[in-house]
């Protein structure tokens, strides 16, 4: 990519000359912000702390319960938040979390065509090809061919939904509980339970057969 | 809330400069209000610094695409009763 403006000043001291323009606007947008006192970098440096200890396990540990315990799948569907909270997860601020769930009849895949909403909270940072414009779009104008890609094939028999988010809602799509997983303690399902099947573009792990 | 579980609206084909949440894939189609949300400010206003006050009401909304089913989430002010 050509590079061709003048620099007559240096970055700041946390940007590398391979940044890309978007990486140099989110720049500019933090040092403005920080400017008018709107935020200061403190607060930006706990958030951005904050994102990147939250990580996928902790939605697992809400799935894995789900389908050891109809009674918490009941609730996990019904307040996905209030769920966590009673595992001792953090939720996260303001947005509401929705959990939906897989089965043999329908499958969900989320996404988020304008920008990249993601329960975070639950599920750490979003991989870079939920934010990618490829998937933001062809996840709903061919989902089946992106479920494809991922390795996954849905049956003719099976609902597709696609859910885009596209305001304060955060999807968590709560996968099948794979076949010949009946005695495993809830920390070995959990294991089962990964990111993508989280997001809805592939089924929980297969057991190891032992 | 104006529309309740089930009812068939259409989403405005309207044109709005400026930041909002209605993408332009759903503008002009119809579908189902398939879940009530909580209400939420609204985020044309609070994208300019503006309170989003007062709340508009969030719906989930089905409809069919390209022969899929695209579940999203749309602002009341963004509905209008399906003909």
């Amino acid at each position: 990519m050509s590079h061709d403006h003048p620099h007559d000043r240096d970055h700041e001291p946390i940007g590398t000359s391979r940044d890309r323009p978007a990486a140099a606007r989110i720049r500019a947008l933090a040092d403005l912000l920080v400017e008018k006192g709107i935020v200061t970098r403190e607060e930006l440096r706990a958030r951005m702390d904050w994102l990147v200890s939250r990580d996928p396990a902790d939605g697992a540990r809400l799935v894995a319960r789900a389908w050891t315990d109809l009674a918490f799948k009941e609730r996990l569907l019904a307040d996905a938040r209030a769920a966590a909270l009673e595992l001792d997860l953090d939720p996260g601020p303001s947005p509401v979390v929705v959990a939906l769930e897989n089965t043999d009849r329908v499958h969900h895949m989320v996404v988020c065509t304008l920008c990249s909403c993601y329960p975070k909270a639950l599920l750490g940072p979003p991989p870079d090809w939920y934010k990618s414009l490829p998937y933001r779009s062809r996840a709903v104008s061919d989902p089946r061919g992106v479920l494809r890609e991922f390795g996954l094939e849905l049956g003719d028999d099976v609902e597709l939904r696609v859910v885009d988010s596209t305001a304060d809602i955060r999807y968590l799509v709560v996968p099948r509980r794979p076949e010949g997983t009946e005695g495993l303690t809830e920390a070995d399902l959990a294991a089962l339970v990964t990111r993508d099947s989280m997001i809805g573009v592939a089924q929980a792990l297969e057991p190891v057969a032992s | 809330m104006t529309y309740a579980v089930g009812q068939r609206v259409l989403i405005a084909d309207r044109r709005h400069d400026g930041h909002h949440r209605t993408p332009g894939y759903v503008k002009g189609r119809s579908g189902t209000v398939e879940r009530l949300h909580a209400s939420f400010p609204n985020p044309e206003s609070r994208a300019y610094g503006g309170d989003g006050l007062p709340k508009r009401q969030l719906y989930m909304v089905a409809l069919d695409y390209e022969g899929e089913r695209v579940l999203l989430d749309v602002f009341e002010h963004w509905l209008e009763a399906a003909p």
